[in-house]
Formats: C-alpha cells, structure tokens, sequence
C-alpha cells in the first residue's frame, strides 16, 4: 500500500524529463517484462483463455488447490498441467541461456561467444541422439544430455591443459574443436539410425522444444537456473573487472583463473541443464547481450539482469510463435534463426553496441 | 623519512636463462614520487608488475609498510598498493564513470556492488583528473590523453599508499602532462607515494623526488634527480649521447638527445 502510494505521489513529468530516472525506469520496466507476457502468453493457444482468469487459476494453484473442497476448472487444469510447465520451462531455459552467453562474452572479452564455446551443447545433443537411437525413456535422454554436456566440456578444459600455459583462448579453440568432434559423433548416430522411427526424434530434439515438458521436468531445471541465476547476479560487478582483462583484475584483487573457473562451471551446469529439456537452441546466448547491451549499456551490474529478463522474454516469445502460428509444432531453433538473425543485424545496424 | 615500499635482489625472467631483471632493489619512502628510468624492454613493466604484487619475482622480496607483499591477500593488497597500466582498448564500451569505479573493487565486500560512498570517492577521482564533463561518455570514443586520465582517476579512486603509474603521460600533450603530473605531486604531499615509469627525463627533473636508472635489467644509478639525471649515467644507459643544458640565470635544466657528430645547426 505504501509503494503504491509512494507511486502515485511522484510528480512523474519532471521525472521523466531527466535521462537517468527515464533510464532508471525502463530498466526496471524490461526486468519486470516477462511476468505479464507469461501471464498473456498462458492464456494463447487452441484454446484461449482470457489473462483474468489466468491470474485466477494461478492464485487458486497457489493457495486453494490443497483444499479438499476445490474444484478444479478446465481453465485451472488447463493452466497448471499443461501450460505453466512449458511456459515456466521456457523461462527458465531462456534466462539460462541468455545469462551464460552474456557471462561468457564478458569472461572471453569477445562479443562474438557463448556457451557453446566450450561445446556443452554439442555433447548434450550426442548424449540425446545416442539415447533416441535406442528408444530410451525421455527421462534417461535428459540426463544422457546432461552428462554429456558436461562431458564435452570437461573433455576441452583437460585437454588444453594439455598445451603449457594454456590461456583461455587456447580453451575456447579446444572447445570449438572438441564441439565439432561431438557434432561428427551425432552425425555418425543419424546416419545408422532407423530413418522412420529415431532419426526423425534425433533431428527434431537437435532443433529443440519444449513441447514434451512436463511438470516433472520443472523442479530439477528451476532449482538449477535460479541458483545460477543468482550466482551470476552475485558476480556481476566482477564480471565487469574482468572484462578488462587478467593483469588488470589482478591489480584490483581479483584473483581472475579462480573466478573465470567457477564462472566457467556454473554456466556449463546451466547451460546442460537447460539444453537437456529443451534440445538445441542456437542464438539465445548471442543474441541477447547483444540486444540488453544496446538496451542498458555494457555494465554488467545492469547488463545481467537485463539478460535474464530479455532471454526470458525472447524465448517465451519463439514458443509462443512455434506452439500457436501453425497447428502443428514448429522446431524453437528453426525460429531463433530467422527470428535471431535479422534482430542481430538491425542491432548491429544501431551505433549503441556497446563494444569495439 | 618512512619507507613505504622496498624491494630487495629482485630477479625474474620469462624464459629461462632470459634475465630480465637481475638484483633490482630499490626503497620508496612515503610522499615520494620516484621516476624508473630505463630503455624499452629494460624491465620496467615487469618490476612495477612486481612491485604491484601481480607478478611474483623468482629471487628477492618486495615489502609493503615492513610485510612481505607476497603474504597479503590479494584484495587487501590491493587496497594499498595500485598499477596503472599503459592505455589499451577495452572490448566493451564502458563509461569514464564506470572504468574509474572498477577501482573501487578492492574496496567493496564479496559480491558486493559500489554503493553512494564510492560514487563519491569516484566522482572526486574524475574531478581530480579534470574529466568531469566526460564522466557519462563512453571509453572507447575518448582521445589516448583522456584515455590515460580515466586510468589514473581509477587509480586514485582505488585509495591505494603507493600507485604505480607505466608510462602515464607517454601518450598526453605537454599541457595534460601537467595535468597528470602536478595531480600526482600534490597527492604524494598528501598521502600517496607514486613509482611512476617514463621515457621522459625532463619531467623527471621537474616531478621526480628520486630517480632510479635501469638499464639491461639492472639498476645502475639511484638517488636524487640532480645527482642521477647527468649526462655520464643517461648516456650510458640509453646508449646514445644525451646532453644536460643548465641555464643558471633562469634556473632551468633540461636533458636533450644529441644528433649523431652535429650538437648545434
């Protein structure tokens, strides 16, 4: 009641007429994006549902469901079992995604990275191809593509430690080389699997969805994504430190290999967990700290947050687009593409970018 | 007068059996500036590396206020001794305020983010350099002089005992070479003891209380700037022949390079 009133007592012209609050404002308006796009998006689809009763079947889910005398709706079932799953799925996996890349642009000081770098997603798209092939429980391919996520980039960060004061550079060309080895081994997979049964549920999982998520997918991809996510606004000064490079976040007390390590880690982590429910989702991690950069400046004290709003935004807005524009479901990394590619280049079009 | 930061048969080398520095000592005491002297790749960057605790020598010991530098945590560390790299371009387009406030780093808790008071201080550091009209302008789109300012202003804002400055006016006009320099003498009156590297002996003369001369990775002269900065020891060190022009009447002294054979056209 008190902010709602501090609210409305503020004399909001003069405010506006000054660059910071105007700037002030809008970042705080883009963090606060996703809620009411998720609560419009629920309500889209075969069968729509107005965001009034959205609300009403969320706070029901909230507070009455335990109660022994609720009586669940079409809308409320509707809602909770089949909508929030998918919806809270791809903001969770778009946040991830969209953080990690920016976390990763900043770490690499190269605006032209994210995650794959290292190949998680490559080694996740094996893990599930090898499952496919063998018609594994979709269970067991989200943890196969976990794993081998994890895999793949353990595997690049042992073997530059192979090569004698291996800089990171060293690791990202590793990383590229050992994606590209997993990347083989997929296709390797494709061109002995059955072409009328695992092929087509290898190619489809390795343009990615997010139609098969279920509730029971929610709990393990929540717990992960907010931890990083918190993690990542935890370090979101230092990532600004070291942006500047090694020799200058040493004079500052940063201790840059540790950091970088444990940065290097919790976005792996992410990143696997987000691509084992949602298959391969290409762009994400480019795309947003670009656009957020042109947006909120290159800080990352506003950068981070403003990526895991905007990546939420943006995948929440692909799957809304693959799950309603045509009657059947459209792969999400056939519309990052099209989507992604031209919104990069009207960003890079615009002077803001942020970077050299 | 109390010495803030010694060094004592300090010895590195990037590969082995490549000296770089070889048995450097040398004492700062406090409200001092000291100009290092020396030829490029002499080992100037590496000892200031070194007397920033970045780099940790292979022989010798660096003491901060009478601890050894390599037993203090880093982010303490940091509090009281910084280095102002040469000018370089940063990948992102960082505002002059938000470069200088990086500065701040050592200063804020674990995972913390700058708060009202190191605006402050960041605010006073950008004013010090005289870039106060640029604060909100990107890095990136700032002149190297401006550029080298923003670095020293995060220098300040780190509120370290000694700041260590490489080649700070190597890219500033004459009157920003002021600027900087008389900044860094009234601050080493107050409180901060500066090392600062240059190719420039005449600033020397004017801003140096001591002057240390290397050449080769060693120190071959050290002591006040009228009994170092002769013609004997800047010759030998830089390898050419420097002349040292005294004029008595207006009390002027000034180094000058010498054209091979011909002095005077």
């Amino acid at each position: 009641m008190q902010v709602m009133q501090r609210i409305l007592t503020i004399r909001w012209v003069p405010v506006l007429r000054q660059r910071e609050s105007r700037q002030r404002l809008f970042y705080w308006l883009l963090l606060a994006l996703p809620l009411p796009l998720a609560i419009y998006a629920i309500g889209i689809g075969r069968y729509e549902i107005p965001p009034d009763q959205v609300v009403q079947a969320l706070s029901d889910y909230a507070l009455h469901s335990r109660q022994a005398d609720f009586a669940p709706t079409v809308e409320y079932n509707l809602v909770t079992r089949i909508r929030l799953p998918r919806i809270a799925a791809a903001l969770l996996v778009g946040a991830s995604l969209g953080v990690t890349g920016a976390a990763f642009q900043g770490i690499f000081r190269n605006p032209l990275v994210d995650t794959n770098i290292l190949g998680v997603t490559s080694g996740a798209g094996f893990g599930a191809a090898l499952m496919l092939l063998i018609n594994a429980d979709p269970f067991v391919v989200r943890v196969s593509a976990f794993a081998f996520g994890l895999v793949a980039v353990l595997a690049a960060f042992f073997v530059s430690r192979l090569y004698y004061s291996a800089p990171l550079i060293v690791l990202a060309l590793v990383g590229i080389l050992i994606g590209s080895f997993f990347n083989s081994l997929t296709s390797l997979l494709k061109y002995v699997a059955d072409p009328l049964d695992s092929l087509p549920a290898i190619t489809y999982w390795l343009l990615g969805s997010l139609a098969a998520v279920t509730r029971r997918d929610i709990p393990a991809l929540a717990l992960v994504t907010l931890a990083g996510l918190l993690f990542m606004i935890g370090v979101r000064w230092r990532l600004n430190v070291l942006s500047l490079g090694d020799a200058e976040a040493r004079t500052l007390g940063l201790n840059p290999a540790r950091l970088k390590l444990m940065i290097i880690v919790v976005s792996t982590v992410m990143t696997a967990m987000a691509v084992s429910v949602s298959g391969v989702i290409g762009w994400v991690g480019l795309v947003i700290p670009h656009a957020a950069r042109t947006l909120v400046g290159p800080d990352h004290r506003r950068l981070i947050p403003a990526t895991i709003a905007l990546g939420a935004v943006f995948l929440l807005l692909i799957d809304t687009m693959a799950r309603t524009l045509w009657a059947g479901e459209v792969p999400l990394g056939v519309f990052t593409g099209i989507v992604g590619v031209p919104l990069l280049l009207v960003i890079l079009r615009v002077n803001k970018t942020g970077w050299q | 007068m109390a010495i803030v930061l010694k060094a004592e048969g300090l010895r590195y080398s990037y590969v082995p059996g490549q000296v770089v520095l070889d048995d450097v000592s040398l004492a700062v005491p406090a409200h001092t500036v000291l100009y290092l002297l020396g030829h490029n790749g002499c080992g100037k960057t590496t000892l200031l590396e070194i007397l920033s605790g970045v780099r940790t020598p292979q022989a010798g010991e660096v003491w901060l206020n009478g601890e050894r530098l390599r037993n203090i945590p880093a982010h303490r560390r940091a509090r009281r001794v910084g280095l102002v790299p040469q000018v370089h371009t940063p990948v992102f387009a960082y505002t002059v305020r938000e470069v200088v406030m990086m500065g701040r780093t050592p200063h804020l808790p674990l995972l913390g983010t700058p708060g009202r008071h190191d605006r402050e201080i960041v605010e006073q550091a950008i004013e010090q350099v005289g870039l106060s009209a640029l604060i909100d302008r990107p890095y990136t789109e700032l002149s190297g002089g401006e550029r080298q300012l923003t670095l020293i202003a995060r220098g300040l804002a780190q509120q370290t005992d000694v700041l260590l400055l490489d080649e700070p006016t190597a890219h500033l006009d004459p009157r920003n070479q002021q600027v900087v320099l008389e900044t860094v003498a009234a601050l080493a009156q107050e409180r901060v003891a500066f090392v600062i590297s240059s190719h420039n002996p005449n600033s020397a003369l004017l801003y140096a209380h001591q002057v240390v001369v290397m050449k080769e990775g060693r120190v071959i002269a050290g002591g006040k700037p009228l009994e170092v900065l002769t013609e004997e020891t800047l010759s030998h060190s830089y390898g050419m022949t420097m002349d040292v022009v005294v004029d008595g009447a207006r009390g002027i002294r000034a180094v000058m390079p010498r054209r091979n054979g011909i002095f005077w056209r």
